[in-house]
């Protein structure tokens, strides 16, 4: 069975206390650390690298760089800001070496014409996803979130999926807040839009506007 | 009244409930006026909904088993210098 991340509304005021003693060289603590945020880590770098390669790779370097420096990890923000932060920086370091000819950035694929371009206009029922059985629901939760672009994603999970706020999700993705707010609201629309096809109630034609 | 394009560049923190006073009081106006708007808003936070619910993730078995080999040899090359 794979192993479950523990969501990040589990309390984390235990966090300064589990780095300062895995600091002292208490493994345990820090494995304590591991385990809750491995899933998301990794979600993240599959967001991003697109590959599972890179993104085993990104995880166990997050973590390893996380754990060399964790003298440098402050208490004043969370654990998982600060090692999202990390993850992301190694995880545009394999796309730089992949496309070893420029500069990569998370915002490079950004379309900036038509920001809030709303395509789909019907009304849901009441309750869609009851419509569908939970694995169903998954694949196209799960089919929705990868089309968006790795910017949209990683700012929807962040903010949307794991709960951070959005200075956090700005800090961990090094972007100003009004970045990641209008690339929340892409995300967010385009989101929308995507699932219509799904949830859209019968008999109701969707149409653009806009 | 407020234009369409000016309700959704407010959606976000009216969705997030980040918006007051008067602000607020225009964009519940818009939508009680604007049907599509109503429906963009009302799907938005339905989508918004349905992904927390996913909020579980997890890590393949032989990645996560990688990943532990590699932080425990990294652990005890840190003690060995201690």
């Amino acid at each position: 069975m794979a192993t479950e991340s523990v969501p990040i509304e589990t309390p984390v005021d235990d966090e300064v206390e589990l780095v300062s003693r895995a600091r002292e060289g208490d493994t345990a603590s820090f494995s304590v650390l591991l385990r809750r945020y491995e899933g998301k880590i990794f979600r993240l770098a599959m967001n991003i690298t697109q590959n599972r390669e890179d993104a085993e790779d990104v995880l166990q370097e997050a973590f390893l760089k996380a754990y060399e420096h964790l003298d440098q990890f402050q208490g004043n923000s969370r654990f998982y800001t600060w090692i999202v932060r990390i993850a992301v920086n190694q995880a545009l370091m394999k796309l730089r070496k992949r496309r070893s000819d420029r500069a990569v950035s998370l915002d490079e694929q950004i379309d900036t014409g038509e920001d809030t371009v709303v395509r789909e206009i019907a009304s849901w029922d009441p309750d869609p996803e009851e419509r569908f059985s939970r694995d169903e629901l998954h694949e196209i939760l799960s089919g929705a979130i990868d089309e968006l672009a790795p910017i949209y994603k990683t700012v929807f999970t962040l903010r949307d999926v794991d709960g951070l706020s959005t200075e956090e999700t700005a800090e961990a993705l090094d972007l100003s807040v009004p970045a990641v707010k209008s690339r929340l609201l892409r995300a967010r629309l385009q989101l929308r839009d995507k699932l219509t096809r799904f949830f859209k109630r019968k008999g109701d034609d969707a149409f653009a506007y806009m | 009244m407020l234009t369409c394009k000016e309700f959704l560049a407010e959606l976000n923190d009216f969705l997030d409930e980040k918006t007051k006073g008067e602000i607020r009081a225009k964009l519940e106006r818009h939508l009680a006026e604007c049907p599509n708007c109503w429906v963009v808003c009302d799907t938005t936070r339905k989508t918004i909904q349905v992904f927390k619910g996913m909020s579980s993730c997890s890590v393949p078995d032989d990645i996560h088993d990688r990943l532990m080999a590699a932080v425990e040899r990294k652990m005890a090359a840190g003690r060995s210098q201690q």
